[in-house]
């Protein structure tokens, strides 16, 4: 993202209790406001007819910043699911990017329009292509953990899914595998209550995918998906630890689906209003300004003015997307093998 | 140089691929003891660490192979029994066969995963499979299923140095039923190419793995009744060799293709749609197949277990009458 400038230059030390330093709350709170924003846009796109698709994060923005913001960049691998954009953001995804990607631009560098929307993927990011089958990036992720410890490299991989994906033989194949070779890898559970609209109690008949765990014998967590700073307060020790060497680490985060399932989703047919306002009052990004304005971290003019500069990255951020070239007709030739 | 089975032909090229690469490892279940077919035997003990059993679960071979692909390992996963391939079908057709496509070349997949295929052993209907069809439909894999030990020692090093996921077929049947000096063999095989392994002027027999063996016995025979045959020996699936496919087809005009996987929806039909498409007007006979029968696997009991698989004799029956026509 282009440097959001407030008005003093903030403090890198880490405040006590929270394990985050001003600076790095500053960027938390950008990254989930850019998230947001970029998926009210997407919407926005979505209604005008420029852009067929969204899924969006919306509601998870603090489960995704806080988690991605344990990684170290460059180094350690994500194998995101695709509601993710706040953990690409904080891994180097502009909102440029994000706008080609939603558009399926030429130039999109996840897929080059390949894909639909929301299939992230950048190796130079060490961002793992991912395809549409939900909970396949967990072997994924287990494997690039496998050759990261052969290699004796302290590389951490972190992958993500949702609730209703824990279903899925591969999660349960690369739990198991990463526990029984104790590979460096992070689970991350966003569990939204959700998947399309099948509650979780039709997914599963415990309260927490992270009592899973223990079945293969991992260390488990959940947390507080709406929070943020604790969020970051519990993945960083897993990750961490994994860095150690002490093996993989489940962490599930309680969040909620703010929107439909995606643009093409009627919630109404099986969401009780009621409940989507109950939750709504727990909005991550509201609950993140009113703690650091409360705790004077921050002041409210330095909030709004984050605010600002996000709105007028993405109002430049579209307007220069939607003049980027499209893929040509003949574009979905090549590329099928590598060449050696 | 002492003659190679095909066993002993792969597990040579994994040992000297090993050594000249430390990226490499092997994964897959019991290969640390050797295999169930001793494919790996010896190898633990001499690569520590890089010989890995997996868990019971072929999603997982595949999908972590993936992974570590992706990484910059040069995983080359077992799958002990073709037939039990499927439940990770998903992570090979879902993913692998599309990582570079979806990210144009900027994340590629060096890795092969070896299986076991093929009948006339007795393995009954999960033992004995035909895979390859479901596979060779799939753009951005490779698939390769040879003959020969020069061949399975060319190719599996040619698939190991591939950038490319490579489904690397070797017929059970074959593995100590073949010998061959590995040294000196006709040329070096390589992804892509077929060969010609029997040159005849009445017609051209399309065949792999253990057909191509039955097929070659029956152009032995047919040449006693001055039957001439070309044998091509396809050795990668896909892509196919378009090329060697419609010379021979056009060189013979009669054409004849053999297969031990199902008729319907096996590569036969897809080899035929090609000769009929670019060397129609070459052909003296309709194109004939020899396959086993549209019934879901190989039955266990020996007399339908050799009803259900083409042999020479079949074959050469088949054979006859196209050169009859
Ligand atoms: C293997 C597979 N089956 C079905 C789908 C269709 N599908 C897409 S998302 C989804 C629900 C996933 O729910 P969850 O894992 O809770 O994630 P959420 O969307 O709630 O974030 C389904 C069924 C799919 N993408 N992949
Ligand atoms: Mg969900």
């Amino acid at each position: 993202m282009t440097a959001v400038r407030p008005r003093r230059v903030r403090s890198q030390k880490p405040i006590d209790d929270l394990l985050l330093s001003e600076h790095q709350l500053e960027e938390m709170y950008s990254y989930m406001l850019l998230a947001r924003r970029i998926n009210e846009r997407s919407l926005a796109l979505n209604r005008q007819g420029r852009a067929p698709f969204v899924i969006a994060g919306v509601g998870q923005e603090a489960a995704q910043v806080g988690a991605a913001m344990s990684l170290r960049k460059g180094v350690d691998y994500l194998a995101p699911y695709y509601r993710d954009l706040g953990m690409n953001l904080v891994l180097g995804m502009s909102a440029r990017e994000a706008m080609l990607n939603l558009l399926g631009k030429r130039d999109d560098p996840n897929s080059y329009g390949r894909q639909m929307p929301s299939h992230w993927g950048n190796s130079s990011r060490h961002i793992v292509t991912q395809s549409s089958v939900v909970t396949t990036q967990f072997l994924h992720a287990a494997g690039i953990a496998l050759g990261a410890k052969m290699r004796k490299d302290p590389v951490v991989v972190m992958t993500c899914c949702g609730e209703g994906s824990t279903s899925k033989g591969d999660f349960h194949e690369a739990l198991n595998f990463a526990a029984i070779h104790k590979l460096p890898v992070v689970f991350y559970v966003e569990n939204n209550g959700y998947a399309i609209s099948e509650r979780t109690e039709k997914e599963m008949p415990l309260e927490h995918v992270a009592d899973r765990a223990r079945g293969y014998g991992i260390q488990s967590a959940v947390v507080d998906g709406m929070d943020a700073i604790a969020v970051y307060q519990n993945v960083r020790p897993a990750v961490d630890q994994a860095r150690r060497g002490g093996g993989p680490f489940l962490i599930e985060a309680k969040c909620y689906r703010l929107w439909p399932h995606s643009s093409d989703d009627d919630d109404s047919r099986y969401r009780p209003k009621k409940e989507l306002e109950e939750w709504a009052r727990k909005d991550p990004l509201k609950l993140f300004r009113e703690r650091v304005e409360n705790d004077g971290i921050f002041p409210r003019a330095d909030l709004d003015e984050i605010e600002e500069k996000t709105e007028a990255e993405i109002r430049e951020a579209t307007q220069w997307a939607l003049m980027q070239p499209d893929p040509a007709p003949e574009d979905a030739l090549g590329f099928v093998y590598k060449e050696a | 140089m002492a003659q190679a089975s095909v066993i002993e032909a792969i597990r040579s090229t994994l040992d000297e691929e090993l050594a000249a690469d430390e990226r490499m490892f092997i994964l897959g279940e019991d290969v640390e003891a050797g295999g169930v077919f001793r494919a790996t035997d010896g190898l633990a003990a001499k690569y520590p660490g890089r010989i890995i059993d997996s868990p019971l679960a072929e999603s997982s071979i595949i999908g972590l192979s993936i992974g570590a692909a992706h990484y910059g390992m040069r995983p080359v996963a077992e799958i002990q029994f073709a037939d039990f391939i499927h439940s990770g079908f998903d992570q090979l057709c879902s993913e692998a066969s599309r990582w570079c496509y979806r990210t144009k070349g900027d994340a590629y997949l060096p890795m092969v995963v070896r299986t076991p295929w093929g009948g006339g052993v007795h393995g009954g209907q999960h033992h004995s499979q035909s895979i390859e069809a479901y596979y060779t439909h799939m753009p951005g894999l490779k698939v390769i299923a040879p003959a020969f030990p020069a061949d399975y020692r060319s190719l599996l090093k040619a698939a190991i140095a591939d950038p490319n996921p490579v489904l690397f077929l070797e017929h059970k049947r074959t593995y100590r039923m073949v010998r061959q000096e590995l040294e000196g063999a006709p040329a070096e095989s390589v992804i892509g190419r077929a060969r010609v392994t029997r040159r005849g002027g009445d017609l051209a027999i399309f065949a792999y793995g253990l057909m191509l063996h039955e097929s070659l016995a029956a152009a032995e025979s047919l040449a006693g009744e001055g039957i001439e045959c070309t044998v091509v020996d396809l050795l990668t699936l896909l892509p196919l060799d378009r090329e060697t496919i419609l010379e021979a087809a056009k060189a013979t005009g009669k054409v004849l293709i053999v297969h031990e996987d199902t008729l319907t929806g096996g590569l036969g039909g897809e080899i035929a749609a090609l000769i009929a498409e670019h060397a129609f007007e070459y052909l003296d006979a309709p194109i004939r197949r020899v396959a086993a029968p549209d019934i879901p696997a190989m039955p266990y009991h020996h007399a339908m277990e050799s009803f259900f698989m083409p042999d020479a004799a079949k074959i050469a029956a088949a054979a006859r009458e196209l050169a009859a026509y």
